[in-house]
């Protein structure tokens, strides 16, 4: 049941994200008022369908372009992005990757295309998206720079598979006369796509596990966030049946404020003793389950 | 609710809205509404 609430939260805000449907017709991008809202989840702003700006996205432009704008007397240091994710991360933290991230559900569907699944991920990778997010979205945009002091957006120019598939194709279909560009470049972007496209029939969100640097600033919330998952340790049996279900590879019992966990509530339904649970605020989400008699025993 | 939890949920709103008195939105969504060439892999 709660899977289906969640797959119908992740589709209404893919629509909410990616409300224009014009575009076949104005063959562009929208351009209106509501750009100025944040994306929750990754979320190219140059998909033509797409309603709200990527934070990502955005906070690479303005570190990019921070010399010329000091240089002009405007001091747009990525507050306003920075404030919107945070609030988001203080509430939600990573639970915006499993409930509302267009990316993120792709990676599910494709995951569910029948065949041997390798979910094991090393675990050294999984610290791969900090460095990422530290280097490619804020270093490096802020210090490699050209003559004129503006720097490139790295994570979207050289890695972001979502705005490969949301934008670059898209975009590439709907105006031919880009086509002639196309380089390396695009070919460096559409090899990342493949390789996470590819990745993600064999392992659960390899890339929101691995890479997303919007994935990792959300983590850095998990010992704050409002709303959270919580172990009652008295009705754990350490059986592991939340190991078995996680889709990001967490092990609950042993950390429940692991920055991979994205609240999907999976190891909620899965364990049998009632030992998981949702709370907002402290305030515990739910009706309390009866301890079985196993647990009482034990 | 936590402590901890209340201080960066203020944090982040106070840099939401220094943000915002700086001008910050204007400035995003002119660039959201432009197609970023190189975010696709052209540019």
């Amino acid at each position: 049941m709660m899977e289906r609430v969640r797959r119908l939260v992740q589709v209404v805000f893919t629509f909410l994200t990616n409300g224009y449907w014009a575009f076949p017709f104005s063959r562009n991008i929208y351009q209106g008022p509501l750009k100025a809202i944040c994306s929750p989840g990754l979320n190219c702003y140059s998909c033509p369908a797409s309603t709200t700006y990527c934070p990502i996205g955005a906070i690479q432009q303005l570190m990019a372009g921070l010399r010329m704008s000091l240089e002009m007397g405007q001091l747009y240091l990525g507050w306003y992005v920075v404030g919107s994710i945070g609030v988001l991360g203080g509430l939600f933290g990573r639970m915006v990757c499993g409930w509302l991230c267009p990316f993120g559900m792709i990676q599910e569907l494709l995951h569910r295309i029948p065949g041997r699944k390798f979910d094991a991920i090393p675990g050294l990778l999984r610290y791969l998206k900090f460095a990422v997010l530290a280097l490619m979205v804020v270093a490096l945009p802020l210090f490699a720079v050209d003559e004129f002091g503006a720097g490139d957006p790295w994570f979207c120019k050289y890695l972001c598979p979502a705005g490969t598939l949301e934008a670059g194709i898209p975009m590439i279909l709907l105006q031919p006369d880009l086509r002639h560009t196309l380089g390396w470049l695009y070919v460096n972007k559409i090899f990342f796509l493949v390789l996470f496209v590819v990745w993600s029939v064999f392992a659960n969100r390899p890339f929101c596990r691995t890479t997303c640097p919007l994935g990792a600033f959300y983590g850095l919330f998990s010992r704050v966030k409002m709303v959270r998952l919580s172990l009652d340790e008295e009705r754990c049996t350490e059986c592991r049946a939340c190991h078995q279900v996680c889709p990001m590879g967490v092990r609950f019992n042993e950390n429940p404020v692991d920055t991979n966990c994205i609240t999907c509530l999976r190891c909620q339904k899965a364990c049998p003793y009632g030992a998981i649970h949702l709370e907002a605020g402290g305030v515990r989400l739910g009706a309390r389950q009866s301890r079985p008699a196993q647990a009482q025993s034990s | 609710m936590r402590k901890s939890t209340i201080i960066v949920l203020a944090l982040f709103a106070a840099l939401f809205l220094a943000g915002i008195s700086a001008g910050e939105p204007e400035r995003v969504l002119d660039q959201a509404i432009r197609i970023c060439l190189s975010c696709i892999g052209i540019g």
